[in-house]
């Protein structure tokens, strides 16, 4: 076991952890963060994308001995309340079903819309080609992130 | 016995009950909803508690003095929105105002809130009238107390907007009507007038669901998402292969992992498994999800692998599709199918096969339990049906039910595996060992191994035309292991239950019809997943008629309409040689009208490309499929992509689900419906070798990601003022045949097998 600090939504955070434990379980049992969601463990359905820096991760396979002092991003840390413009577009186009993915695939989105702010719907495609959405809720998410880049 | 599934045939009628509520059921709810519940049993007025006073007309509805109307949802929430769609029924008819409305998750408890079992696509159809009256009758009370209070007749007084007003232009706050409700009588349920459906305000309008910006925000709760004070976490080794024993187990390594506090073994129930029983395994507790995952990773556990362990799927299915070339058990017969096979000009016969199917939901199992030294227990679980996992809990534990509050949160997808309470029963026990709470954990990897898998399936179908090329004949073989025999090893056959599911309802006009089927063990636990047998059935009957329309030289379509009689309510009687279960509902109050079915193919043909077929390297396929008592047609549009693959750029959809509650939750149940069939059509498959399932993640059971998935679903709702019916599952069984059709028509290749290789 081993004392990070560690930089979340802009804030100082000590844990104490083995050095292998990833970022998802920092967030979610040592800093009651819940918003970021566990789905596989390996990086291959999407739903614990946190920002490291303006990049999307699946924090599921970081550990937290690879973050040094770099800004991490949470669901909880993208917004005020709610304001920022794909929530605020998520909720327009009444995006999720059962909501499970849905912080993973915003924080995906959120990290597209950085790198390119007005993506077209083959380019959101394969941006978001690593977040599994088992209700299918595909086509509302990109009509989501067409409304906010135009915002 | 606790209410859910299927499996109903004369042998095991007994030993469990179908899914669908039956009608008896389905009666003992509707009276206690629209009597006892509503009229008085449960009314109550609470005094004065601080300043804040209660009007309780129901179980499902309060109104506090300050204005605060709050609904109760009893259902679960696994995204078909139905959190939202029943409260909104209730406020529509009381007059709330909705924007203000608190909605309240139910705790799972029967005897308050009748059924809760959210399965099989009936909590609109079972509560669409109970939730009416629910508001109805608090408003006739409402508008009662105003009406006194002003001095005015009730007629001349109506809600809207959280206030009764008059026809005069005075208006009154609901809160301030509630101090004087308390002494009132509940009124005669027969003296309730429920409004007309043009003067809703949300039922059949497009509303958005109550969590919305919750789950935007990442604030909305899930199961792992409860956390408690001094909670441990388990991860558990379950068997490899069902029916596995645990010889022993070394856990030094296990205990040696930093934060691993206790390793603690679960006993199964063995052979058969149980719909209701955890999995034989070795816990590991710990401090953190980490710990508890590394700790497992570290035991050493000696297995009795058992019967199962040289299981094939693949060896399985070769013998089922073996077995339907002889006679098999019939199941409903019209006529005399060997005669017209005699007589026949031409017999087309092919054969169907489906893999076995995991949910995967994309939250995997989770559940949280409290064992408290007072004996009594609080659960939190993603719960289809929080009664269930109640009853499970109380029987593993040997407890009453009212020592167990069972909570339900938010489910992350459900699609019928979450109405299993294995995992809520292990968070209970190992609580009880741990002497703490406990939140067991399930890895993507137990989800897959250990899921309760939609069945493998062989079909086999013969069709005759007679020597003038009419339609004569059809023999339908199907064979696939029993839901039932997850509880019970003797069933062999499927039930009347999942025969039921779109196969002997077999709606066309043919004069013979033959329906049989062959017996087939499980190997491993078979359970429900959305639309259930309906999902292989369609399939193979959809891709077949597309095969007799072609032979005989005639568009799907309108062979399709040739053997559909015009308006007729369809009842097999006499044919079907078990129970027809009608979904639980009675034939004279839910009928099988061909006419309905008429109406969704012309309306998915007009609004669709279909009568273009073939141009600019498109191709479109059809399929028809009532189930759940919802008419759905569908016309999926293909092309070829770049590098070969299949591209599906337009889906359409009609639907006839009667009243529509919640016109965007129709829609959006049908696009993640189009969506979750096409994983099942193009890329996801569960195989067994040596009784152990050989997908692990993702990477194995592949899911359909953005850039492979339907662009564009349009979704075609007849406007209807019959009852209503439930759309979470009809999506799903006529989409895959339509795909597979229209690949035929693209590629010439006929689809005989899924997922669909091109």
């Amino acid at each position: 076991m081993e004392k990070y600090t560690i930089i979340i939504n802009g804030k100082k955070q000590e844990v104490t952890a083995a050095e292998d434990m990833p970022l998802l379980w920092v967030l979610r049992d040592l800093l009651s963060l819940k918003g970021t969601k566990y789905g596989c463990g390996q990086a291959l359905c999407g739903a614990c994308t946190v920002l490291v820096g303006d990049d999307a991760r699946r924090s599921c396979s970081l550990p937290i001995s690879s973050i040094g002092n770099q800004n991490i991003t949470t669901i909880e840390g993208l917004s005020q309340d709610g304001n920022h413009p794909l929530q605020k577009a998520w909720v327009e186009h009444i995006v999720p079903q059962c909501g499970y993915c849905q912080t993973g695939q915003i924080m995906n989105a959120a990290a597209l819309l950085k790198s390119n702010s007005s993506p077209s719907e083959a380019e959101i495609e394969n941006a978001m080609a690593g977040n599994l959405c088992r209700c299918g809720t595909y086509n509302r998410i990109k009509d989501a992130i067409l409304t906010a880049s135009k915002s | 016995m606790p209410k859910f599934p299927f499996l109903k045939n004369k042998e095991s009628e007994n030993k469990s009950k179908v899914f669908i509520p039956s009608r008896r059921e389905f009666l003992k709810i509707s009276t206690l909803a629209s009597g006892g519940f509503l009229l008085g049993v449960n009314f109550q007025c609470s005094g004065p508690k601080g300043e804040l006073v209660t009007f309780a007309p129901n179980v499902y509805l309060s109104i506090d003095s300050d204005n605060q109307v709050t609904i109760i949802a009893h259902r679960s929430e696994m995204g078909t929105g139905i959190r939202t769609s029943l409260p909104m029924i209730v406020a529509d008819e009381l007059g709330a105002d909705w924007s203000k409305v608190k909605i309240v998750q139910a705790e799972g408890d029967e005897e308050k809130y009748g059924d809760q079992n959210t399965d099989g696509s009936y909590s609109v159809r079972m509560f669409y009238e109970p939730m009416r009256k629910a508001g109805a009758t608090a408003r006739h009370m409402l508008i009662a107390a105003a009406a006194e209070k002003w001095g005015i007749n009730a007629s001349e007084c109506a809600t809207e907007n959280g206030q009764v007003i008059s026809t005069s232009g005075k208006k009154i706050n609901f809160g301030d009507l509630v101090e004087g409700l308390k002494d009132k009588q509940i009124p005669d349920a027969t003296t309730i007038t429920l409004k007309g459906f043009s003067s809703y305000k949300l039922i059949g309008k497009d509303i958005a669901i109550y969590d919305n910006k919750d789950i935007a925000t990442g604030k909305a709760v899930f199961g792992a998402d409860v956390d408690l004070p001094n909670m441990q976490i388990a991860v558990v080794r379950r068997s490899p292969v069902v029916g596995a024993k645990v010889i022993s187990y070394n856990d030094a390594k296990a205990m040696a992992v930093p934060g691993v506090n206790r390793v603690v073994q679960i006993e199964g129930a063995g052979i058969p498994p149980g719909l209701d029983k955890p999995l034989e395994g070795v816990a590991v507790i710990a401090d953190n999800t980490w710990a508890a995952m590394k700790g497992r990773e570290a035991l050493e556990i000696e297995w009795d692998l058992g019967e199962n362990q040289t299981y094939s799927s693949a060896k399985q299915l070769d013998d089922m599709l073996k077995s339907t070339t002889g006679n098999g058990q019939v199941r409903r017969e019209r006529g005399n199918f060997n005669a017209a096979r005699q007589s026949a000009g031409k017999v087309i016969e092919r054969t169907y096969l489906a893999p076995f199917y995991a949910h995967a939901t994309l939250e995997p199992p989770a559940a949280i339990a409290d064992f408290r030294e007072d004996g009594s227990c609080e659960i939190w679980a993603p719960s289809q049906h929080p009664q269930w996992a109640r009853q499970a809990v109380a029987d593993a534990l040997q407890m009453d039910l009212d020592q167990i509050k069972m909570n339900v949160t938010l489910l992350g997808g459900g699609f019928g595996r979450k109405s299993k309470p294995d995992f809520v029963v292990e968070a209970a026990l190992l609580s009880k060992s741990a002497k703490s709470p406990v939140r067991v954990q399930w890895t993507r990897e137990d989800d897959l191994h250990h899921d309760f898998f939609h069945a493998q399936s062989a079909q086999r179908i013969k069709a005759t035309l007679d020597k003038n090329g009419n339609f004569s004949g059809w023999n339908h073989h199907t064979v696939f292991p029993a839901i039932g025999a997850t509880a019970s090893a003797a069933e062999l056959h499927p039930s009347d239950g999942e025969l039921g599911l779109g196969c002997i309802d077999f709606p066309f006009e043919v004069p013979n019809i033959r329906i049989e089927t062959h017996e087939s063990k499980a190997h491993t636990r078979i359970g429900w997943l959305r639309s259930v047998s309906n999902i292989h059935h369609a399939f193979a009957i959809n891709c077949m008629l597309d095969e007799i329309a072609e032979t005989k030289g005639m568009d799907p379509v309108d062979f399709i309409l040739d053997i559909l009689p015009e308006n007729k309510d369809l009842d097999f009687a006499g044919e079907i040689k078990g129970d027809f279960s009608n979904y639980g509902e009675p034939l004279e109050k839910f009928p099988w009208n061909t006419k309905r079915l008429r109406g969704v193919i012309e309306k998915v043909v007009q609004e669709s490309d279909w009568n273009k077929m073939v141009s600019d390297g498109k191709a479109v396929g059809f399929a028809v499929h009532k189930s759940f008592l919802t008419y759905v047609a569908c016309i999926v549009e293909v092309t070829n992509g770049s590098n070969g693959q299949i591209i599906i750029p337009d889906v359409h959809y009609a639907v006839d689900c009667g009243i529509g509650v919640n016109t965007d939750r129709i829609r959006s149940q049908f696009e993640g419906g189009a969506q979750f069939a096409t994983s099942l059509a193009m890329s996801s498959a569960i195989t067994l070798e040596n009784g152990q399932v050989q997908q692990n993640n993702f990477d194995g059971y592949q899911i359909i990601r953005m850039p492979q998935s339907p662009k564009k679903i349009h979704v075609h709702i007849i406007e209807s003022m019959e009852k209503p019916t439930g759309v979470g599952e009809p999506p799903v069984p006529p989409y895959i045949p339509a795909l597979c059709n229209a690949i035929y028509k693209l590629t010439g290749q006929r689809i005989y097998q899924l997922p669909i290789k091109v």
